[in-house]
């Protein structure tokens, strides 16, 4: 118990101070009035929230929601036979083609997206291109519309998806595949019965990266998006910075906050039957722990 | 209020207290980037003895809320809007300017010295001042566009060749102006019309777009765009056939500003600077340097005649501009503006 | 074992195509750097002078170094902390509440957990600078770290820490013999996102970070540069950047390749 402590200490004495007294000011700004030029007004109030229940802010709320969920699903569709690959390499050569997969990442966000734009707009290279090989008459409508946040999203996040799976799926050794092939299992058995449940934890991982970041994200729906679709991150950062009115920000952001726990845990309730019905447990191989 | 203001001159007070060993002459300026020539802060330093440091934001919105929060601690000289500027003031965040140590005043024009939002230049000096309008192929777009209906009710060969500004004032300015209604209006029956022509001038949009849309032009994937004059200017530079025209319903009239903040430890020093700026000689080498009409009138009789004729925009003279409508800071309004612009873009 | 040729054959495949998806955004980023045209519109010919302008700017060189010092500092703070954390966390029973707590930086919006720092930080009078967007990158890079960490400890069995304590090893021999190569590929996994994130984020960084050059990071200088535009510059420096990582990856594989038997 004491052991445990002190691992624990540093990690939640820092989020004690740095996350939860800070959210403290937040959560106390969401009971309060905008200023009339923007500050705030200290008087208790519960119109922010009221204001939050409308239908508009409930309709982008399911929205966001519905393009996160589905930016999750392709990045895991994408991510998850890339990491598989990326373990099933040699181990000197994994590192390599990880940091590979993170490589464009330390551009820069808006570059990457202003180059997605040349890529994907009317008169842009694909379009260009199509049109030149007489695939296409039209040029096809690849930008400004949802498809394109989508495309701006899984692009992004792909990467983090990659990283959680691949941290899940090489802690595998080769020997419990080998044991279910010896048993007759089929590519897809083993598959469905020893690698996904042992992977569970990593695809769990991976999907909140994803679906957290991307209904936080402001930048691809502005620019990917046309602003003509804003998600939730819009509504907040245009509440906090263009309209100046902090208390609805807040209020907004806390009950973003709240659902989104309440999501979490229900899918760690979920993950945590998942992993139970595995049976198989993952034992430190001697051989490596030498190495 | 008074709890705010209190709030804010406590925060004040403290940030005296902390930074009394604050660096001698030092100041700090934040400015969008590349919105001043690159070497004007090293040519102040030279002349004034000044040390000047440049920090960048990216939007008015962004530097506002970093001040509100932080009280403009460790910044000595802010470049914002005008309503923005008005906005600080109000909230204590930006000092008042002593005329005396700034002289070079005098050589604004008339007209921007009584600003309705500041008259007498008491917390903000204008840097750069313009309008918004209609910036377009001339080359792609005939007739020519006059109204901001060409815009929000456009011909059937303009739909989906049309981007438009999406900051809440500019782009609610564009549809109360079309009806005729003020562009800082809080009727709510007024606004509420605004925003059901703007709603239905989203669909034959190409998209909402506040930085890249006059390379949108250049490309020739829009050929109308919602600007501001200056930008304008960055696709008539790449394109002559590119043209700029204010609505015949009049529209708003930007300036930007310069201010001292309250929490300035050098307000002297930022003053100099602002001085600085408003000498003829270097106000006219801003104008050349970011191609937007500043409203220093000896800095602008001294440009070369030739920028008139290659960006005809810079000709509005300020006559012209004062008939446009001064963006003012909303107060409670601004709850009903965001309201309704969360409502055209999302729907 | 032949029936698992062809998968891996359409796995490498598939992994490949990924590769291609990442890249060509990046391979246009990088021919754009050298296109004569301060437009993205058109090729208008082959120039370096962007690259030229590039080191006369020296501020987007500071902001590039500040950048890569908030996020080598943040990614170590956050990888420790981060790692610790998720040891303890699996260590015991599961306690919603600290599963929450450990999740919420996670979940925050950007500019919720930025409004909150900076008026922290202001409350307690702190001075900003470098240092304030370190600590607060670490906040929700904690909880990503963690997170990476815990998917590696899952079903980890505790029985064989116990024994080779048991056999008289300390806590540390323990962490290090036994523990860490079991973790070890999750930890650089989160080290590297942590990194990545850090690297990109825009609006924490700006409302942390102090008045001033000192404390502008790369992210801070583009989105102030794009009022005028995404010019060749930006991409110049982005291409610098790139290819300079991809130098490093080639150097520690030829490295790696010779240290191996």
């Amino acid at each position: 118990m004491a052991r445990r402590t002190i691992l624990m200490a540093p990690g939640l004495g820092y989020l004690a101070l740095l996350l939860i007294v800070p959210c403290l000011i937040i959560f106390a700004y969401s009971l309060f009035e905008r200023g009339t030029y923007g500050g705030i007004v200290y008087d208790p109030t519960l119109e922010n929230y009221q204001r939050a229940a409308s239908s508009l802010f409930a309709r982008i709320f399911l929205d966001s929601v519905r393009i996160a969920a589905t930016a999750t699903i392709v990045a895991l569709l994408v991510g998850y036979p890339a990491a598989y690959a990326i373990a099933q390499q040699p181990r000197n050569r994994q590192m390599a083609l990880l940091v590979l997969v993170m490589l464009p990442f330390w551009s820069n966000y808006l570059i990457r997206t202003y180059a997605w734009i040349v890529l994907l707009n009317n008169q842009g290279l694909i379009n260009r291109t199509l049109q030149g090989a007489g695939v296409i008459e039209q040029p096809l409508p690849l930008l400004y519309n949802e498809f394109a946040i989508v495309l701006g999203l899984v692009y992004n996040y792909v990467p983090f998806v990659i990283l959680a799976l691949y941290s899940s799926i090489s802690r595998l050794g080769p020997e419990l595949r080998e044991a279910s092939f010896d048993l007759g299992g089929s590519a897809w058995t083993t598959f469905r019965r020893v690698t996904l449940p042992l992977t569970v934890p990593g695809i769990a991982a991976g999907a909140v990266f994803v679906f957290v970041l991307s209904i936080g994200n402001f930048v691809t729906p502005d620019l990917l998006g046309g602003g003509q679709r804003p998600m939730l991150g819009n509504l907040i950062y245009s509440q906090y910075l263009s309209a100046r009115d902090w208390p609805m920000g807040s209020a907004l952001g806390f009950i973003l906050v709240v659902i989104m726990l309440a999501l979490l845990f229900g899918q760690a309730i979920l993950s945590a039957r998942a992993s139970g019905e595995g049976e198989a447990r993952i034992v430190p191989q001697p051989a490596r722990v030498a190495a | 209020m008074t709890k705010a203001m209190t709030k804010a001159a406590f925060i004040a007070v403290m940030m005296c207290g902390a930074s009394g060993a604050a660096f001698a002459d030092k100041i700090v300026i934040s400015n969008w980037d590349g919105y001043m020539p690159p070497e004007l802060l090293e040519n102040f330093t030279k002349e004034t003895g000044i040390e000047a440091e440049m920090s960048v934001h990216a939007t008015n919105e962004e530097i506002m809320g970093k001040v509100t929060a932080g009280g403009g601690k460790g910044y000595d000289v802010l470049f914002v809007s005008s309503p923005f500027a008005e906005a600080l003031k109000k909230l204590d965040l930006i000092a008042q300017l002593d005329p005396a140590k700034i002289p070079n005043l005098a050589n604004l024009y008339p007209e921007a010295q009584k600003l309705e939002y500041d008259p007498g230049n008491t917390f903000s000096v204008p840097y750069a001042w313009g309008t918004t309008g209609l910036c377009y192929r001339s080359d792609l777009v005939s007739p020519a566009p006059t109204s901001w209906m060409d815009m929000l009710k456009p011909a059937d060969a303009l739909k989906g060749k049309i981007t438009m500004l999406k900051t809440d004032r500019w782009l609610m300015a564009a549809g109360l102006k079309a009806l005729g209604y003020s562009v800082n209006s809080t009727n709510e029956e007024e606004v509420a019309k605004a925003k059901e022509l703007l709603s239905g001038a989203k669909k034959s949009l190409l998209a909402y777009d506040d930085t890249t849309f006059y390379s949108k032009l250049v490309s020739g994937e829009a050929s109308l765009v919602h600007a501001w004059d200056g930008w304008c200017n960055y696709g008539i530079a790449e394109n002559p056939a590119i043209k700029f025209v204010v609505p015949k319903e009049g529209s708003d009239m930007w300036v930007d500003t310069m201010t001292v903040t309250a929490a300035s430890q050098n307000k002297d020093a930022a003053m100099a600077f602002i001085n600085y700026v408003l000498r003829p000689d270097v106000h006219k080498w801003v104008a050349e340097n970011i191609l937007y009409k500043v409203p220093n009138q000896k800095a602008m009789e001294q440009l070369d005649k030739a920028m008139f004729e290659q960006y005809p925009n810079l000709a509005i003279t300020p006559a012209e501009l004062m008939k446009e409508e001064q963006l003012r800071d909303l107060g409670n309004g601004q709850k009903l503006y965001t309201q309704a612009v969360t409502e055209i873009t999302f729907q | 074992m032949m029936a698992r040729d062809p998968i891996r054959l359409w796995l490498n495949a598939h992994l490949g195509l990924v590769y291609v998806f990442l890249y060509v955004p990046i391979l246009v980023l990088i021919a754009l750097s050298f296109n004569k045209s301060g437009l993205p519109t058109a090729w208008t010919g082959f120039s370096t002078e962007w690259y030229g302008k590039l080191v006369a700017n020296p501020k987007i060189l500071s902001a590039a170094g500040n950048s890569l010092i908030v996020a080598v500092a943040s990614t170590i703070i956050s990888t420790v902390i981060g790692t610790l954390l998720a040891m303890g966390l699996e260590e015991g029973r599961s306690n919603p509440w600290l599963d929450a707590l450990v999740a919420a930086p996670m979940i925050i919006p950007d500019i919720v957990l930025a409004i909150a720092l900076l008026s922290f930080y202001t409350l307690l009078n702190m001075s900003l600078g470098l240092h304030s967007i370190v600590l607060s990158h670490a906040v929700f890079n904690i909880a990503f770290v963690c997170m990476v960490v815990r998917t590696r400890l899952k079903n980890f069995d505790r029985s064989i820490v116990e024994a080779s304590i048991d056999l008289g090893a300390s806590e540390l021999t323990t962490f290090r013999r036994v523990t860490l190569p079991v973790i070890a590929p999750g930890v650089v996994a989160a080290a590297l996102l942590s990194f990545t994130l850090s690297i990109d984020e825009f609006i924490i960084a700006y409302f942390t970070a102090g008045a001033g050059q000192g404390s502008t990071t790369f992210p801070m200088q583009i989105y102030a540069m794009i009022r005028f535009g995404v010019t060749p510059e930006i991409n110049a420096i982005a291409t610098i950047v790139i290819g300079f990582s991809f130098f490093l990856v080639l150097l520690s594989q030829r490295l790696n390749r010779e240290a191996a038997p």
